[in-house]
């Protein structure tokens, strides 16, 4: 029978697991770079609700039924040997892509906050997100050349980070730093679900 | 490519944009019927089902079928059709509404469990 049959090839094709790591942080910090030292990066279309904004600059006279405009994103992607592909979604930074933000969140392992520490206030946005939507995060400093070198201590005063929420220095061009900063963020995924929930209510 | 000819500028070609309105491709609609939500990651294969008669397949719920032959996350199949990803999730719907298309490994929600964890902590640390 055909059915039959469409289900034996169906469970003869691999099916890959997939997992999926937000790169976040301000405009120019480094996401990008970050993704694409370690993964293949390919290009996503996607699209935007149309506001009040950009109605000005996308005539819609006539056409009001239209609501969204597409735009372009990237992402990178790591395939294992293991049947794993594991994503790398940078999170759009101007604020009228906000709304991409639940998409990506939804299921995800977790996220890496991309800091510079000239200007630390850039990935507030981001750490006041992932702590609302309960998705975990670490904070990865990008040591920019010429950039103020600070102790980690320093960066989690600043950023009046939760003590647990590990702060890493990295160098998002080379390789081996970002796969130290991903391996971070999932060993200290595994750890906090591993222990007994510690929510602070209040 | 754009070019000047004295009256302003022209779009020729590809920066034209496409010759049919995206949302044409799903007759106006942005969300799928039947509510259906498709994540990301979720990976998506053809049944090998037949449409049935009444359903019309248009050239784009041909190629999301092509390409679903084999298992493939949405996100791959979204990236490989140069559609946005509002306008797959459309067609999908349409798909899976025909029984030609099947959602077979939903992203974990709320969260990915330890042993996907474990696999990926693993992958990682290979690289």
């Amino acid at each position: 029978m055909d059915l039959n049959h469409s289900d034996d090839t169906l469970a003869a094709a691999s099916v890959p697991n997939t997992a999926k790591i937000l790169i976040a942080g301000g405009f120019g910090v480094g996401k990008t770079t970050l993704v694409g030292s370690i993964s293949e990066i390919r290009p996503l279309r996607t699209e935007e609700p149309l506001s009040e904004r950009s109605v000005g600059v996308d005539s819609t006279r006539g056409v009001s039924a239209k609501t969204t405009t597409t735009v372009a994103m990237d992402f990178g992607r790591i395939s294992f040997q293991s049947q794993l592909v594991l994503y790398l979604f940078g999170t759009p930074g101007q604020e009228r892509f906000w709304f991409m933000w639940d998409d990506l969140a939804i299921g995800a392992i977790g996220a890496v906050v991309i800091a510079d520490t000239r200007r630390v206030a850039d990935c507030f946005a981001a750490i006041d997100y992932f702590e609302r939507n309960g998705t975990p995060f670490i904070i990865a400093v990008n040591c920019f050349d010429g950039a103020p070198r600070f102790e980690a201590d320093d960066i989690r005063i600043a950023l009046t980070l939760q003590p647990e929420v590990p702060v890493v220095m990295c160098d998002a061009r080379e390789r081996d730093s970002v796969k130290k900063v991903l391996v971070s963020l999932v060993r200290y995924v595994m750890n906090s679900r591993s222990q007994p929930n510690q929510v602070s209510i209040g | 490519m754009t070019s000047h000819d004295g009256h302003g500028e022209r779009w020729l070609d590809q920066e034209a944009g496409p010759v049919v309105r995206l949302y044409a491709l799903t007759k106006g609609r942005t969300l799928p019927n039947g509510g259906a939500s498709f994540g990301l990651i979720d990976v998506v294969v053809a049944t090998g089902e037949r449409p049935s008669e009444h359903f019309r397949l248009g050239p784009e719920h041909r190629r999301i079928l092509g390409i679903c032959r084999r298992p493939i996350p949405i996100v791959d199949l979204t990236s490989e059709i140069d559609l946005p990803l509002g306008v797959v999730r459309v067609l999908l719907g349409d798909l899976t509404g025909e029984g030609l298309i099947k959602v077979i490994s939903a992203q974990r929600q709320p969260v990915p469990d330890q042993s996907l964890l474990r696999m990926v902590l693993n992958g990682l640390e290979s690289l």
